[in-house]
């Protein structure tokens, strides 16, 4: 039972977050009106993203360091978790740019990083598809992860700052927690992040076991 | 120190000496970019002058990327299995890939001069900062080279490494692009150069991640 308690944890976290990121009190803002609600799932969706490709990395290099295939296993899953938070989040972004922005797909540099990142973790997996061998897609698409991430934080963190950008914190527009937040919403939008990435864990976790057993079965 | 440093400018010589044995590659290489050049001349109506500078830095850095890949695709595809397992017992890893990201920042900074000579040849000129266009190059072919040696290291290790090289090049290359198109623009339209040191700062910048992962991540490759 004593390994359970964080599933648990994130269930509750996440009925919270759902709730009452839906029915709390939210600040009102022009514009944005009840739309804000989306930071509360929009916003955590990315962290999360990030907490898991980070994971993903560290994974990663203990595999060049170490050579347990257990460690490839698991840094792929991770990357394979944060791409689907990576559409997630993009999907809630389009919707709550088609009400705040007036577009889905607005053209902002925020945007375009990310579907770039999103290019490149793509073609990690097909760098991972086109190798027979075992330890050498092991070890190459390891050293691929590596330098991906290496140019993807730039991509997303730094580059879109140096230009105009719709997002807040972006292009000298004021960062998200100067007028916007409140602790209601903070009181929120914390639990999530943390309830999300216990989600992509537990999400990884089961995948990770499912290819265990593929392994184990295959050998 | 000055050992390995001997031993580099031997791996260097070496990276020259079969380039210039096989001569076809590099003639193919510059060809290639004159072509792509005259290609875009007469698909935009062979009129000089005609495009707008927008376009006309778009269009030069875009050849120029597909150039890069072309050329520094085969830094590592054309020497045989072999024959590289025996420079890997003469030097160290660090060494290789330092000699081939030199080796093909000299490649790309003529293939670079040449194609921008050809492309303000027939297509016009507007550029109106010409030396800081040239540091936007030279900046360039420093960071291409130094990705895509990296890059093209691992894709020579899969099936088909001509696809896998443009899939996996083209989106890590795309923050490098657009700095550098950035600081090109603002060459091209002759803007104060104080406002440009920022990009060129973050173009430096990205130059020196990108050389030190390929120097950290490269002996990781070789082995396999």
């Amino acid at each position: 039972m004593n390994k359970i308690w964080w599933k648990a944890l994130a269930v509750v976290i996440m009925t919270y977050v759902i709730f009452w990121g839906l029915l709390g009190p939210v600040p009102r803002q022009p514009i944005l009106n009840e739309s804000i609600r989306n930071v509360s799932f929009h916003v955590p969706l990315w962290f999360a993203m990030i907490i898991l490709l980070v994971t993903s990395v560290i994974y990663s290099v203990r595999y060049l360091r170490k050579g347990r295939m257990d460690d490839d296993l698991i840094a792929v899953e991770f990357a394979n978790t944060a791409i689907l938070f990576g559409i997630l989040g993009c999907l809630t972004g389009a919707i709550w740019a088609n009400f705040t922005w007036g577009d889905p797909w607005p053209n902002d540099p925020k945007l375009n990083s990310v579907a770039v990142g999103m290019l490149m973790y793509m073609a990690y997996l097909i760098l991972r598809g086109s190798f027979d061998d075992e330890q050498r897609r092991a070890r190459i698409s390891a050293v691929y992860n590596i330098f991906v991430f290496a140019v993807f934080i730039p991509l997303i963190f730094i580059l879109p700052r140096m230009t105009d950008s719709l997002h807040p914190g972006n292009g000298g527009n004021p960062a998200f927690g100067k007028y916007d937040m409140d602790n209601s919403l903070r009181m929120v939008l914390y639990p999530a992040v943390i309830g999300l990435t216990l989600i992509g864990v537990w999400i990884t976790q089961l995948r990770v076991r499912l290819r265990r057993v593929k392994v184990a079965m295959d050998d | 120190m000055t050992e390995s440093i001997r031993q580099m400018g031997a791996l260097m010589r070496k990276e020259f000496l079969l380039e210039w044995r096989q001569r076809y590659a590099l003639n193919g290489m510059l060809l290639y970019i004159v072509s792509a050049v005259f290609v875009c001349y007469l698909s935009f109506n062979a009129r000089r002058g005609q495009l707008t500078p927008i376009v006309w830095n778009a269009l030069f850095w875009i050849i120029l990327l597909f150039t890069a890949i072309n050329a520094i695709a085969k830094s590592f595809v054309q020497e045989r299995a072999g024959r590289q397992l025996y420079y890997y017992t003469l030097a160290s890893p660090q060494q290789i890939i330092l000699s081939k990201i030199l080796y093909n920042t000299v490649l790309m900074l003529v293939l670079a001069l040449l194609g921008f000579s050809v492309y303000a040849f027939v297509l016009g000129n507007p550029v109106k900062d010409v030396p800081l266009y040239l540091v936007a190059l030279v900046l360039g072919a420093i960071g291409f080279s130094a990705s895509l040696t990296l890059v093209s290291g691992i894709a020579s290790k899969a099936e088909n490494p001509s696809t896998l090289m443009a899939v996996l090049s083209f989106p890590t290359m795309l923050p490098l692009l657009l700095e550098l198109l950035k600081i090109s623009k603002n060459a091209l339209d002759g803007l104060d150069r104080s406002i440009s040191w920022k990009e060129v700062g973050t173009v430096l910048a990205i130059d020196a991640i990108v050389l030190v992962l390929s120097w950290l991540l490269f002996p990781f490759l070789w082995r396999s």
